[in-house]
């Protein structure tokens, strides 16, 4: 049914018809109204779950860690410091192998605290194994959220998935979304079963010393099942798109890829942006196109190489930065087509919105002339180069 | 052989007090019980990939978050209709208790889930070194609070965490020694008999950190609990309730009993401070048998 909705309450919505027995979080800004609509069902008896209020997000992590070591299908959400605070669960999670679904509320990271949108908090737990989708709109963030239940427990798979939605841009953003109804709901995304649980009937060890002659291998696995995830999530994609009848989700998206000499390479709400930018630019007789990243990890490198075939120039476009290196985005994009030798399109980097500054149709089109410019890898846009003066002069 | 279910064939030293401590309460707590480990020597010697010596379901995640996985563990249990038949024990040493993992525990108290929390107490962090934690006591020579010219050992007393967890209005709060097995199993039974948030702390002597042979380990725990240093009590209800020592002991037996302590043997004015903690608690827990 469609409904103009918040995106947090979107995502307590579709997260409440996954039916998850146990629900742990912290409160954190802009991450609160989800965890707070999800406390109101239960007190309301509309989820019948057990909601754990925690003293902190390392401790709703491990709420969730524990209750989904139990069989029980469980749901968290964080933001910013939050998830930096929990990142020690979080790859502990991964390493365990539980099929969590967490959202992760973009938000920036202090010092200086800012409350605002970029991308940065996920960085932090890049490596941790776990699946990093990210969506555009909030009608892609009630699809991915129930694709990512039905693929982190796929017995295959046995991951983590999280569900990246940029802080208040999409979290206190108001749509119209197409929210899949209960009955739907339960017919694409079975009860969570599993025999890798803690059961007295069947007592498993979980969470063992493992020593060199054990590490490697053990870690190689959650990298082979990434592998295998470019694949699966596909299926998952594409089992939604027959059900539900739209597409959402999946590895990539494309817009006016298919000429495109100049691409934009981005991922989240900026998207948005980017595709009302492209327009214009086509407008005026300009070739240019977006790629959309969807699965951050797994990084669909093929996937990438293909879309990318006739790209002449791109522009990875970062909402965060790993200081003193590069965007983590142009970091993975250059790795995933060097294999393309000289035929390599200009690859240039650039750093927006970091902190909540406004990425505008501006922005991108400021991206889009120091394309044909000098390459640059690591370029900042928008900065106020006289407040940039007045804090060099003290 | 005896039914255990922590399995002999681990790797824990010999005359290990926390290995001792463990097979006690697992046994008692039985089959239909659930186990969430802290990092630690227990974690260590009981489970290096691919063998396990439990016989429950046991699950290790982290350092400071037993009490919240186990919390995980017994909301999920809620959430099946199935806690009311299964045990979730949550354990871990004196580090992982009062030092890093304090918070996660005053939660768990706080929110009042069914655990039984039980804190191996060897009085330092021995997986990594014999290191002081907020339980070690006070004098006591470690390899982060030497004895020297400037120094005699530990300067702080050990922080009173039974009383923490008191002090959270929980329904049952113990403390226990290896040197009284029997104690272990009928506090252990009584805890899991209570809904609610449990404390249990259990003196646990580790030959090789504290530097006594390692047959000597439940005549250490003994001494220990004989001399007032490790008062044995429970608060039910917040109503304390003692056991009492037949016969009160000197410090210097406990103090010259194990290396840690052997820098106090020449100071007399420090085995008076330490004399004076054992005065203190036979006093505050009332320890002394009527006359």
């Amino acid at each position: 049914m469609k409904e103009f909705i918040e995106g947090s309450h979107a995502v307590a919505q579709i997260v409440k018809r996954c039916r998850p027995g146990v629900v742990s979080a912290y409160p954190i800004t802009p991450q609160t109204h989800i965890v707070e609509d999800l406390a109101q069902m239960v007190a309301d008896k509309e989820l019948n779950a057990q909601f754990v209020n925690v003293e902190s997000e390392h401790s709703a992590a491990s709420v969730v860690l524990g209750s989904e070591a139990t069989g029980v299908r469980s749901y968290t959400a964080t933001s910013s410091q939050g998830l930096l605070l929990m990142a020690e669960v979080v790859f502990n999670i991964a390493g365990l192998r539980l099929p969590l679904v967490m959202t992760t509320a973009n938000r920036a990271v202090s010092a200086p605290i800012n409350i605002w949108n970029d991308q940065q908090d996920v960085m932090a737990v890049r490596d941790s194994g776990w699946v990093l989708l990210f969506a555009e709109t909030n009608q892609e963030v009630v699809d991915i959220h129930l694709q990512a239940y039905r693929l982190a427990e796929d017995p295959r798979v046995m991951l983590p998935v999280m569900v990246n939605m940029d802080g208040f841009i999409l979290t206190h953003g108001m749509e119209v979304v197409d929210m899949p109804s209960q009955e739907e709901v339960d017919k694409f995304l079975p009860p969570y079963k599993t025999t890798y649980k803690l059961d007295v009937d069947n007592p498993l060890t979980m969470g063992y010393l493992a020593d060199p002659d054990y590490y490697l291998e053990i870690r190689y696995m959650v990298q082979e099942t990434h592998q295998e995830l470019l694949q699966i999530i596909l299926e998952v994609a594409g089992a939604f798109k027959k059900f539900f009848k739209r597409e959402s989700g999946g590895l990539i998206q494309g817009y006016r890829l298919e000429d495109a000499e100049q691409v934009f390479v981005a991922m989240g709400s900026v998207c948005g942006t980017i595709r009302d930018t492209i327009d214009e630019l086509r407008d005026k007789g300009k070739k240019a196109g977006l790629l959309k990243i969807v699965s951050y990890r797994p990084f669909p490198k093929q996937a990438i190489l293909a879309a990318l075939a006739k790209a002449h120039e791109v522009a990875v476009v970062d909402k965060s930065i790993s200081l003193g290196g590069f965007g983590p985005l142009y970091t993975d994009l250059t790795s995933a087509l060097s294999s393309l030798g000289s035929q390599m399109p200009k690859m240039s980097g650039f750093v927006l919105g970091l902190g909540g500054r406004d990425i505008t149709k501006k922005s991108i089109l400021d991206v889009f002339e120091k394309l044909s410019g000098k390459q640059v890898d690591c370029e900042f846009i928008g900065l106020k180069q006289e407040l940039l003066a007045e804090e060099k002069n003290g | 052989m005896v039914e255990t279910l922590l399995k002999p064939g681990h790797t824990a030293c010999a005359g290990c007090g926390q290995a001792i401590g463990a097979r006690l309460v697992v046994d008692t707590a039985g089959p239909n019980t659930i186990i969430a480990n802290s990092t630690g020597c227990l974690e260590v010697f009981t489970t290096k990939y691919p063998e396990s010596a439990w016989a429950v379901p046991w699950i290790h995640s982290l350092f400071e978050n037993s009490a919240a996985v186990a919390s995980g563990i017994e909301s999920a249990l809620k959430y099946l209709g199935k806690k009311d038949s299964i045990n979730v024990i949550a354990q871990a040493g004196d580090g992982g208790t009062a030092d890093i993992g304090l918070q996660a525990i005053s939660g768990m108290l706080e929110r009042g889930h069914d655990v039984l929390y039980v804190c191996y107490d060897n009085e330092a962090y021995m997986n990594t070194g014999i290191q002081r934690s907020g339980l070690t006591p006070t004098d006591t020579n470690t390899t982060t609070t030497p004895s020297g010219s400037a120094s005699i050992g530990n300067p702080r007393p050990k922080k009173p965490m039974p009383e923490i967890a008191n002090a959270h209005g929980i329904p049952y709060v113990a403390t226990a020694s290896v040197g009284y097995p029997q104690d272990i199993q009928k506090k252990v039974k009584k805890a899991l008999s209570i809904k609610g948030p449990k404390y249990l702390q259990i003196h646990v002597p580790c030959p090789l950190g504290w530097r006594h042979e390692s047959g000597k380990t439940f005549d250490v725990a003994k001494l220990a609990v004989e001399t007032g240093l490790y008062p044995l009590f429970e608060y039910e209800n917040g109503q304390l309730i003692p056991r009492k020592i037949a016969k009160i002991k000197p410090v210097e037996e406990y103090l010259g009993a194990q290396g840690r302590f052997r820098h106090l043997l020449k100071n007399p004015e420090a085995i008076k401070q330490v004399q004076a903690i054992a005065d203190y608690n036979i006093k505050k827990y009332n320890l002394k048998t009527e006359a």
